[in-house]
């Protein structure tokens, strides 16, 4: 399963190169495999370079370029289905197609969590492994000292660690 | 295309719509957040320090403190 979406979020990314000719849409029998020029140099349209360089389809049947022929002419006498013919000719996907959402985003979330996961690990095994002993002024009471020599220094008397402690009686203010 | 009920769409100015818009948004949040800090911050902290010096007697916290034995000075 994560073969697939893997594979699934490679295909994706690359833009459809040489190796997915096959894989989308059935139907359009009007829509031929034109020439599949290198991948840098004649990039299928996206939202931010909506009209690429070279048609998606360049090698037309005899029908089609009787089509294009047509075109040349007054676009009003064109029909519907000939204007979509037309379209699917110059471009491989719709807007709505290039713009459909996927599910990457459980790959990348998955993969975020895993590595975050793996790292814990790593870092409880460094814990148990690698780390030297704790100093002995991390002990509660060396740490309670400490802390009562700030009280007795009133340190931060005005809005910090002194300003909170009661002194006449001894306890944290409420 | 056949022709539908759809209104043409806004087709010219739309950068500027969107630059006005996010100025004057921004404008607006910037002085809220600055508000926000000068009352929420600067002026509480203004009080704090005169509530406490208001009645601040520095003899005394120093006679506590050398009680306390914090000094290398003096005892």
């Amino acid at each position: 399963m994560f073969s697939r979406a893997a594979r699934s979020w490679v295909l994706r990314t690359t833009g459809g190169g040489l190796g997915t000719r096959g894989t989308h849409s059935p139907g359009g029998s009007a829509r031929s495999q034109g020439k599949m020029a290198p991948y840098y140099t004649n990039h299928y349209a996206q939202r931010s370079y909506p009209m690429p360089d070279e048609p998606y389809c360049t090698e037309l049947t005899a029908e089609q370029q009787a089509l294009k022929e047509k075109e040349k002419g007054s676009w009003a006498q064109l029909s519907q289905e000939e204007k979509v013919a037309l379209y699917r000719l110059q471009f491989r996907e719709s807007f709505a197609e290039m713009n459909r959402r996927s599910s990457e985003w459980k790959t990348v979330m998955g993969c975020v969590f895993f590595f975050i996961g793996l790292t814990g690990l790593l870092i409880w095994w460094q814990r148990v492994y690698v780390f030297p002993e704790k100093p002995v002024t991390l002990t509660d009471e060396r740490k309670a000292q400490q802390l009562q020599r700030l009280l007795d220094m009133k340190s931060n008397p005005v809005q910090g660690l002194a300003s909170r402690w009661d002194y006449e009686r001894k306890e944290w203010k409420k | 295309m056949a022709s539908g009920a759809l209104a043409k769409p806004q087709m010219r100015g739309l950068l500027a719509r969107r630059l006005r818009f996010h100025i004057v948004g921004a404008f607006f949040v910037a002085v809220g957040v600055a508000c926000a800090c000068k009352f929420g911050v600067a002026e509480q902290r203004k009080k704090a320090y005169a509530d406490f010096y208001r009645n601040d007697d520095s003899m005394k916290d120093f006679e506590e403190m050398r009680r306390a034995g914090i000094f290398q000075s003096t005892k």
